[in-house]
């Protein structure tokens, strides 16, 4: 060995154990799918049939990948104004911000799962607000609706988006804002025309985030979102622990590591085309 | 120098100061209504709270009618302070290797050793069940370990990477011109000025290893029960008002280590990046 592998010494315990226990399972996960049968003796392709023949998989793996974009629509119209108003902010006001947006992050998933219940729920917050207002005359069902789940994801999934996103914010040159405005752009043309294009490898990074934890999110989906509502993972978790067809949740988790890889790999790619326009 | 301001300037402040003070109700909003919620006096979970007490929480202490809740979070450390160690020996000395290689090679190493960050946590904790199952293992501890291990590591790589780019080779180079060995250097020069990083990045492992669901959901058992997944049980049965209690608990817990390790390391900072 030697020369330029040798370099890579230090790196070979982590390679090994990551060849252990992170490519070897999903490899396994891959060969499971082909088992015809629960008892896994025999080969054949009867799983991947038995879900890709039914319209009702392909809905569910088109509403798990729509849940993932609206909870990154939602995502970025709240957290890309509140970026902006940290790169305009003094010093201490950003290291506040900073802290606020990783607060969440260090409070279990569970928890604030468990916060929206309260919130969203018959006799919750927004509940009390509603018919307190005279707004509506009997509560709003927001808990069992994916509006409900959306919602909470919003919370439960910025920091994700905040965290790359404030790091390129921060790195933003003044002077270029001070250059468009005294071009006479408009504060909305220079967001889209100078901030955005700026920004978009960190958005784009952080979009990513979202994506994945949003559509991998499976009490956040199963507790909110309730029964009615079904996603990929709570198929998966259904099909392996309940009924213990294994080659039919492997087929199903293959099916969820595809689809979200695929648009992972179109956002990334999004990222880096609307960045190369601005460096080049 | 006064200017007049126009609509789409005053439109673009209202809309950006509405949308972010949102955002902000939004983010810290359900934090403090789960205190709040938590210090009710009445048996059930509604806002505002009924009264004042700590009831929950005497209740949540209690060794014997709590016992399964804290063997749950006793597993629970267990396995997250096991899994960060793993990922910080491992993952710092990567992420050394990494640095000193860099180019093309470095580079996809990286993101190799990044995946399991964005790769669906679902889907790797239903392979891990199937894999140690069909080598012949029953749930364990060590299981958990193993699989949480693999998860938080990317933490690791993250912070560690960050410091090493910040380090000057000025300094490597001078230390070697004193006569300074290579382990020498690493010992006295490298890691002292990337503690920092490692530390950030060791407790960031820590914490979401305590927060994992989709690894937990799969790997632990009756025996072997994780503290989000009893939550998530506590919430799906009796919604008891333990679970505020529990989630109270987490909240404080997480705010305190955060400033702490705020004032050791700068964390905020390394987070992002």
């Amino acid at each position: 060995m030697g020369g330029r592998l040798g370099g890579f010494g230090p790196a070979l315990p982590l390679g090994l154990a990551y060849a252990a226990f992170f490519v070897a399972p999903l490899l396994m996960l891959f060969v499971v799918s082909f088992y015809t049968d629960e008892k896994m003796t025999e080969f054949g392709l009867d799983q991947w049939r038995r879900f890709l023949l039914d319209a009702f998989h392909w809905k569910v793996v088109g509403d798990t990948l729509m849940l993932g974009l609206k909870a990154v629509a939602a995502t970025v119209v709240l957290g890309l104004p509140l970026a902006l108003v940290y790169r305009a902010a003094p010093p201490f006001w950003q290291r506040a911000l900073l802290f606020v947006a990783v607060m969440p992050l260090l409070t279990s998933v569970v928890v604030r799962t468990f916060a929206w219940i309260v919130i969203l729920g018959r006799e919750g917050v927004v509940n009390k607000i509603v018919l307190g207002l005279g707004l509506a005359a009997d509560p709003l069902r927001l808990l069992q609706t994916e509006l409900g789940l959306v919602i909470s994801l919003t919370q439960i999934e910025m920091p994700l988006l905040l965290l790359p996103l404030l790091a390129v914010m921060s790195r933003i040159d003044p002077n270029l804002m001070d250059a468009s405005a005294s071009l006479g752009a408009s504060p909305w043309r220079t967001l889209f025309r100078v901030i955005l294009p700026l920004v978009a490898p960190g958005l784009a990074a952080g979009c990513l985030l979202v994506f994945a934890s949003a559509t991998t999110a499976f009490i956040s989906q199963s507790v909110i979102g309730g029964g009615r509502l079904v996603y990929l993972p709570a198929m998966i978790w259904q099909q392996a622990m309940v009924v213990s067809n294994w080659p039919f949740a492997a087929t199903v988790a293959v099916t969820l590591l595809l689809s979200v890889s695929a648009v992972i790999a179109v956002i990334a790619y999004a990222g880096r085309v609307a960045g190369g326009r601005i460096h080049g | 120098m006064a200017r007049r301001h126009s609509a789409g300037e005053l439109s673009y402040y209202l809309v950006i100061g509405a949308l972010a003070t949102l955002a902000l109700v939004i983010l810290v909003g359900p934090v403090l209504v789960v205190l709040a919620t938590s210090l009710t006096d009445s048996r059930t979970i509604r806002f505002p709270p009924q009264g004042f007490s700590f009831r929950w929480y005497e209740l949540l202490l209690d060794p014997v009618r709590s016992r399964q809740i804290h063997r749950a979070a006793e597993n629970t450390i267990w396995v997250a302070a096991m899994a960060a160690g793993l990922a910080t020996v491992l993952g710092t000395a990567a992420a050394l290797a990494i640095s000193r290689a860099g180019g093309r090679l470095g580079r996809s190493l990286d993101a190799f050793f990044m995946a399991p960050l964005v790769l669906p946590g679902l889907a790797f904790g239903l392979a891990a069940l199937m894999y140690f199952t069909i080598l012949g293992f029953r749930p364990s501890l060590e299981l958990l370990i193993l699989g949480h291990f693999i998860v938080v590591t990317p933490f690791l790589l993250r912070t560690v990477g960050a410091s090493l780019t910040q380090l000057d080779p000025a300094l490597l180079d001078a230390s070697a011109s004193l006569g300074a060995g290579r382990t020498m250097t690493f010992r006295r020069v490298t890691l002292p000025l990337i503690a920092p990083g490692i530390a950030a990045g060791a407790f960031l492992a820590f914490m979401a290893s305590v927060d994992n669901v989709p690894v937990s959901l799969f790997l632990s058992s009756a025996r072997t029960d994780m503290l989000p997944i009893r939550m998530w049980g506590m919430m799906e049965s009796t919604l008891d008002v333990r679970v505020a209690a529990v989630s109270g608990t987490l909240i404080v817990v997480a705010f305190v280590l955060m400033l702490v390790m705020e004032r050791l390391t700068g964390l905020t900072r390394r987070m992002r990046g």
